[in-house]
């Protein structure tokens, strides 16, 4: 345990999850194989949800390892083969090919990447944001309070959607590539994370102005602990089942609303491959090739499903308190 | 009371003047103008006429008295003209709002119609496959992306049923109202069905809260009907934490009919937003951002009024 006070009482899962406890490797690793055996018999819908999270994260890492066909590689994913075009399904083109002969199989699976990484990666900054906002509201109260919960009302009453689509036409020919992610992708990370951790911040405030009243914290600003001190050592500390649980509720949206702002043409462009993306170029094919339309949503809905479903069974786990809460 | 409702609308001016600002700025610093579209074919205008042009709209003066002016306009009910066809835009409002409250009353009704019950039966059956069946179902409902289905169906429908081909003139409610309404019907299942699955289970957790509590025990223990119990002790109690959640839905209802109306050719304000913002043509979305703003924020209130009024309790200070 760290020298963090806290209330809540962590099991071993827990700690192991957390890292918090130092013991030989052996017996760490014998100890995640039965927490995950306890996860599985406990949770068998949570762990159907995390063994596809982690086939998805295995996709979008190594894609090879999925693609043994040569139309399925990266390069031809993204080319122009106008003699392939329109294939349905068959032993060479797994999902068939579209309008322009590129294999529907190869970029649903280089797709996993564009997904995952927007997923991620703007579930962690939204909840890096959602945790400071919160806190800060939370914590210092009065005109500070007043000014970001007016900013967060504000972005609350904005329709989701309306709300991301006028921040991606805004920004998206500003942002540079960083990596592997092009600039349309990390305009789509950014918004959807500022939007979320502004969201989202609203019910971190909540637990954390339940926090501020606890005896530990009136102790700390008794012994002269600073307000920065208290809110990252003893308040923050306590935030975070809670911040970890709703992270994995929301990495499915994040991949929904990916999908939808892509599926309106303002997400990722082409040639980089999007599920929701590809679901917008099978509607002008729509009656002659339903095929096209077909794979990418079932990959989108797999996705979701299975994160939910992780995340679910995960707030079970970690925090009986918020059971069945939305 | 008074001072609460008091105190909320005035919270409200600077959460809406928030959002007028943001959006008339966004208009103002995103890539490209409408101007750079009416050069047709033949190439882009040159600066002197695109300048010409923008000074007819006001849009060569400073920030500030252009906001003002837009501020002042709406607030005497003038919402500009289109750039574009130079027509007041309160009459295209007129047109497109009741498809789009049409859309979304139907979408909520299918919300509360699917959600309520499933979430009910679910937490008063709780750990039985009943329970199951339905947490499983709401959170499938939450992953299928409505695109993928809207898709599906009219590939499919266009083979096997045909009531589901979207029709590719919208019938007008009142004209031709069987028309319509099965026009209507599927989008608008599309677009309750996302929040049925929230729906359910909030309604599942108010439920089971409400069930674990004395007067429920007391209800039993006095011998009534389950149906009684459940019904008359139990959902009458669980319905106040569900109302207030219906106010939560409307951000992500508008989003989705922006969605649906685009994949089902519906003439509401959701298509005519994306029509509007690809041209450019920043009156229309300005005004369109602030519609939806004051949907949300109004019907927020009336919730929380609501929520005083059928929970005696809850008194706000």
């Amino acid at each position: 345990m760290t020298s963090t006070s806290t209330n809540i009482d962590y099991d071993e899962t827990q700690l192991a999850l957390f890292g918090m406890r130092e013991e030989d490797d052996r017996s760490k690793f014998r100890k995640a194989i039965s927490g995950i055996r306890n996860f599985a018999t406990g949770y068998p819908l949570g762990m159907v949800g995390a063994v596809v999270m982690v086939l998805l994260v295995a996709m979008a890492i190594i894609p090879q390892l999925f693609t043994p066909l040569a139309v399925q590689k990266a390069s031809s994913i993204i080319g122009i083969h106008i003699s392939d075009r329109f294939e349905t399904p068959n032993i060479h083109f797994w999902f068939g090919t579209n309008a322009l002969g590129r294999d529907m199989y190869g970029r649903l699976i280089y797709g996993a990447r564009t997904a995952i990484m927007i997923g991620f990666g703007a579930v962690i900054l939204a909840k890096l944001l959602s945790t400071v906002i919160g806190t800060v509201s939370a914590f210092f109260g009065g005109w500070v309070d007043v000014v970001l919960q007016r900013i967060v009302e504000m972005v609350q009453s904005i329709p989701t959607l309306v709300f991301l689509i006028l921040f991606v036409v805004m920004l998206e020919p500003r942002l540079p590539d960083i990596g592997p992610l092009s600039s349309d992708m990390l305009v789509i990370l950014l918004v959807v994370a500022v939007h979320s951790g502004f969201t989202s911040s609203r019910t971190v405030r909540g637990v954390a102005i339940s926090l501020r009243q606890e005896t530990y914290v009136e102790a700390a600003q008794a012994l002269g602990a600073s307000d920065s001190r208290i809110m990252v050592r003893h308040i923050v500390p306590n935030l975070i089942a809670y911040v970890i649980v709703s992270a994995s509720l929301f990495v499915g949206a994040a991949v929904l609303l990916e999908s939808s702002l892509s599926f309106l043409g303002y997400g990722v462009q082409p040639p980089a491959p999007s599920w929701g993306r590809e679901l917008n170029e099978a509607r002008e094919e729509l009656a002659r090739y339903p095929h096209l339309a077909f794979f990418p949503g079932l990959f989108i809905f797999a996705t979701v499903w299975s994160f939910n479903m992780f995340g679910d069974a995960l707030r079970d786990r970690l925090d009986p308190r918020l059971r069945g809460s939305t | 009371m008074q001072r609460y409702i008091i105190r909320r609308i005035v919270l409200m001016v600077p959460t809406i003047l928030g959002v007028t600002f943001l959006v008339f700025a966004m208009m103002r610093l995103m890539p490209g103008d409408f101007t750079d579209f009416l050069g047709g074919d033949f190439g882009a205008l040159d600066a002197e006429t695109k300048a010409l042009i923008q000074a007819e709209f006001g849009l060569d003066q400073n920030w500030a008295t252009q906001y003002i002016r837009w501020l002042g306009d709406l607030l005497r009910g003038d919402f500009g003209v289109s750039v574009y066809s130079g027509r007041p835009i309160s009459g295209d409002l007129l047109q497109r709002l009741p498809i789009t409250l049409e859309l979304g009353i139907f979408a909520m009704a299918i919300n509360l119609i699917i959600g309520i019950p499933i979430g009910i039966i679910s937490a008063v059956r709780q750990f039985t496959w009943y329970d199951y069946t339905g947490r499983a179902g709401a959170i499938a409902l939450l992953a299928v992306p409505n695109f993928w289905i809207a898709l599906l169906a009219i590939s499919l429908a266009g083979k096997y049923a045909l009531w589901a081909v979207p029709s590719p003139i919208y019938p007008h409610l009142l004209e031709e109202p069987i028309a319509n309404l099965k026009f209507m019907a599927f989008p608008a299942l599309l677009t309750g069905a996302a929040g049925a699955g929230y729906q359910m289970r909030f309604g599942r957790t108010a439920m089971l809260e409400v069930m674990r509590q004395d007067y429920i025990r007391t209800a039993w223990s006095k011998g009534l009907q389950e149906r009684t119990v459940i019904l008359k002790h139990g959902l009458r109690n669980a319905l106040i934490p569900i109302v207030t959640v219906i106010g939560l839905f409307l951000p992500a209802l508008i989003g989705g009919t922006v969605v649906i109306e685009t994949i089902y050719s519906i003439p509401g304000m959701g298509r005519y937003f994306i029509h509007a913002l690809n041209g450019r043509d920043l009156f229309i979305v300005q005004a369109l951002a602030v519609i939806f703003t004051l949907v949300v924020i109004v019907s927020n209130f009336l919730v929380d009024i609501a929520y005083s009024i059928l929970n005696p309790r809850i008194r706000y200070s």
